[in-house]
């Protein structure tokens, strides 16, 4: 097509860039010992290493899944890193202690750690490989009660709620990277929210690999107590490089009655170059548990990064009256891989349940929709719908739907609807006869495509993936 | 404005177009009229720039520049707009937001401001009179779930919004019942200024009782095999495409 698309493929990956940090970094390889090592490392208490110990003990008897619909050479967990810090990460005083270099790495994210900078009032935890390297609006929450810190330093302040949620909803023994995860997890986010309290601000979670053959296995923990609401970001990136590097995360969620989570996530990790070369392995559990009654938990995600996409935030239905909603955006361009969707257990009565998925595939790219409803026997009343929509861009690419449903209860009413379309010349032609060109045309046609789920996105984010989204497939039609 | 001369255009080896010459004066309606597979439409398709379509001879002059030249979008804020014989539906993208995102790119290739969503919304409104459509027809999803004869009328309201320099309407006539074909005509006419011009693409006369043409062309096998005043369109009407058709017709100049 014309020269402007021709640039446009081959834009580099803007988060592509890599910062020079002294780090501490463990030799490759996984042993106990790497275990107690990380856990020393992090001065933890002993429930916490047993926990640790348990779950590598486990992870040791567990094999690999291979039923996802993607495929990738064998990962030696004995050559990847499982713990790199920048160095001089004692615990700050304040933000303003920051590594400068540090600081000017997530600048150039976008994300300010600049307590001063509050701009649109969303408070920050940043996650640099291993580490937290700090929580801005701290303060602030903390007048309201709301504890949001590293998980670092929830375990070292606040350990009996870490004891008493931890593994509550992903239990380390629940799959392979999750063992993975709970047996050398070095950080990740942490968030209380007390009766009744209505969180004031978004709260965010910033998550950057940097340092090369590392893998990150970050743990992120939110828990809204009876009557409370809280509303969280998560966003992603990574350096370019020719080797893959395996991020294996665990997020929990629990709202307990009245409660209600809202969970968003922009995943914009490196997803390799255009012949599949590098690019992140994204393995990751996303779990929550609408504990109390008429509790509320909502996933919100749009997935354009990663080499390989592995992860269905699901929901536990256990409360009655209780609400679980997914809504998500897969895109894949070039050689991705994207095996994606949820999971609805309703336990409850009366609980319902949301899914709106919209798959977008180009370029050589391989796109599967997985989801499970299932309504165990008390779950009288239950009522899931399901809508699976599916993008093609071009004519190499792939989509997949798996759905699973189970019916254990005859009041449920259960219903699913798929379809699949194809962006066509005729489409951007029809554009391009209006005025616009073909880069206006594509991201007009996608975002109506996604409009279900963009509109479930906090306002800025909702801008920032409706920009991602139009980079991520420029030059796919043509 | 538009003078097409010696155009040959087809896809892959399958010469559709073979000469066309045309000449389209400031102010003037034009027919172009022929039966199934004489090459209407893709006359049309390639004064659009459809990529479809490969040009391999003549020239298309658009108001002194090279039209086939430009990309398609850049003919289309030139002025130059296809109402399409069959409009595409964008789902989730709704007309009104559509229509604002036409409209401000050609005000911006033209060096103007952008148009507010209200300003905009007044000037939209004005024209929903011109082809009695509801405004509620703002709010869904371009053409999505569209009769036909709401696609055809949205069409309209396209070009009523953009107000072309020179409109291309192909076939806009096909499945309209009477009434639509009057409120789409009505529509057309009411556009007609002496700055402007339109080539309406048709097979049947019923259209041209409507909008009335200053000279008639009839396609055959990718040629204009004869052309003349809106009293060719009666003709053909009373006498069909066959006689134009004939072998030692259809080769003689136009």
């Amino acid at each position: 097509m014309s020269s402007t698309i021709e640039t446009l493929v081959n834009r580099e990956y803007q988060y592509g860039f890599v910062t020079d940090i002294e780090a501490d970094t463990l030799p490759v390889g996984l042993t106990e010992a790497t275990v107690r090592l990380i856990s020393q490392k992090k001065g933890e208490p002993d429930f916490l290493l047993d926990w640790r110990l348990k779950a590598f003990r486990r992870w040791q008897a567990m094999r690999e899944p291979h039923w996802a619909n993607v495929t990738y050479a064998p990962i030696d967990y004995q050559a990847i890193s499982y713990y790199s810090a920048p160095k001089n990460t004692k615990p700050l005083g304040s933000l303003d202690e920051v590594d400068p270099e540090l600081r000017r790495t997530y600048e150039r994210l976008g994300i300010s750690l600049n307590e001063q900078k509050r701009i649109s009032g969303v408070a920050v935890d940043a996650i640099f490989d291993s580490v937290s390297v700090g929580t801005t609006m701290k303060h602030e929450l903390a007048k309201l009660g709301i504890i949001f810190c590293s998980f670092g330093e929830a375990v070292r302040e606040h350990p009996d709620l870490v004891r008493e949620y931890l593994g509550s909803v992903v239990p380390y023994s629940d799959n392979f990277f999750a063992a993975l995860n709970a047996a050398v997890f070095s950080d990740g986010s942490f968030c209380y929210v007390p009766p009744g309290v209505h969180c004031p601000m978004e709260l965010s979670t910033y998550f950057r690999i940097n340092s090369a053959g590392t893998g990150q296995f970050e743990r992120t923990l939110i828990i809204a107590d009876k009557g409370a609401t809280v509303s969280y970001l998560e966003g992603c990136t990574a350096p370019r490089r020719d080797t893959n590097q395996l991020h294996a995360a665990v997020v929990e969620l629990i709202a307990l009655d009245d409660a209600s989570i809202k969970y968003s996530t922009v995943q914009n990790w490196y997803a390799g170059d255009t012949e599949g070369r590098g690019g992140i392995f994204n393995f990751v559990t996303k779990r929550g548990k609408a504990a109390g009654a008429r509790s509320k938990i909502s996933w919100t995600q749009v997935e354009t990064g990663s080499a390989i996409t592995w992860k269905y935030p699901s929901v536990i239905l256990q409360g009655d009256d209780s609400t679980g909603e997914f809504y998500s955006v897969a895109v894949v361009n070039n050689r991705q891989q994207a095996d994606t969707g949820t999971k609805m257990i309703h336990l409850g009565r009366n609980t319902k349940s949301t899914i709106i998925s919209k798959g977008i595939s180009a370029g050589h790219g391989n796109n599967s929709y997985r989801g499970q409803v299932k309504v165990m026997p008390r779950a009288a009343g239950a009522r899931n719908y399901t809508q699976c929509d599916s993008m093609l861009i071009g004519n190499q690419c792939g989509a997949h739907t798996f759905p699973y449903i189970e019916v254990g209860n005859h009041t449920a009413t259960v219903e699913h609807e798929a379809s699949t379309s194809k962006i066509g010349e005729d489409q951007i032609f029809y554009c391009k006869q209006r005025g616009l060109n073909a880069e206006h045309a594509i991201s007009l046609i996608v975002s109506g495509f996604c409009k279900e789920v963009f509109q479930n996105l906090p306002m800025e984010f909702a801008l920032e993936a409706q920009q991602l989204l139009g980079i991520t497939l420029e030059g796919s039609v043509g | 404005m538009l003078t097409v001369s010696d155009l040959r255009a087809g896809i892959a080896d399958n010469e559709i177009l073979r000469g066309i010459s045309l000449t389209v004066n400031e102010g003037e309606i034009h027919a172009i009229m022929g039966p199934n597979g004489s090459g209407k439409s893709t006359l049309a398709q390639v004064l659009a720039g459809h990529p479809a379509y490969e040009v391999t001879a003549g020239t298309a002059t658009y108001d002194g520049e090279d039209l086939l030249a430009m990309a398609p979008e850049e003919r289309a804020q030139k002025g130059l707009f296809l109402a399409f014989q069959y409009p595409v539906e964008i789902p989730g993208v709704t007309n009104a937001y559509f229509l604002r995102a036409a409209y401000n790119e050609i005000r911006k290739a033209r060096g103007l401001d952008e148009t507010d969503p209200l300003d905009f919304l007044q000037i939209v409104e004005d024209r929903l009179k011109l082809v009695d459509m509801d405004p509620a027809m703002l709010n869904r999803a371009v053409n999505a779930g569209f009769s036909g004869g709401e696609k055809k009328r949205n069409e309209i309201l396209q070009m009523a919004v953009l107000s072309p320099r020179l409109a291309i309407l192909d076939e806009t006539d096909s499945g309209l019942d009477i009434d639509a074909l009057r409120v789409v005509a009505h529509g057309v006419n009411s556009l007609r200024r002496p700055d402007n011009a339109t080539i309406v693409v048709t097979h049947y006369q019923r259209l041209l009782q409507y909008i009335v043409p200053d000279y008639v062309h009839v396609l055959a096998a990718g040629r204009i095999v004869r052309s003349g005043g809106k009293e060719l369109a009666l003709e053909l009407e009373a006498k069909g495409y066959d006689w134009l058709t004939e072998p030692d017709v259809a080769g003689a100049p136009a």
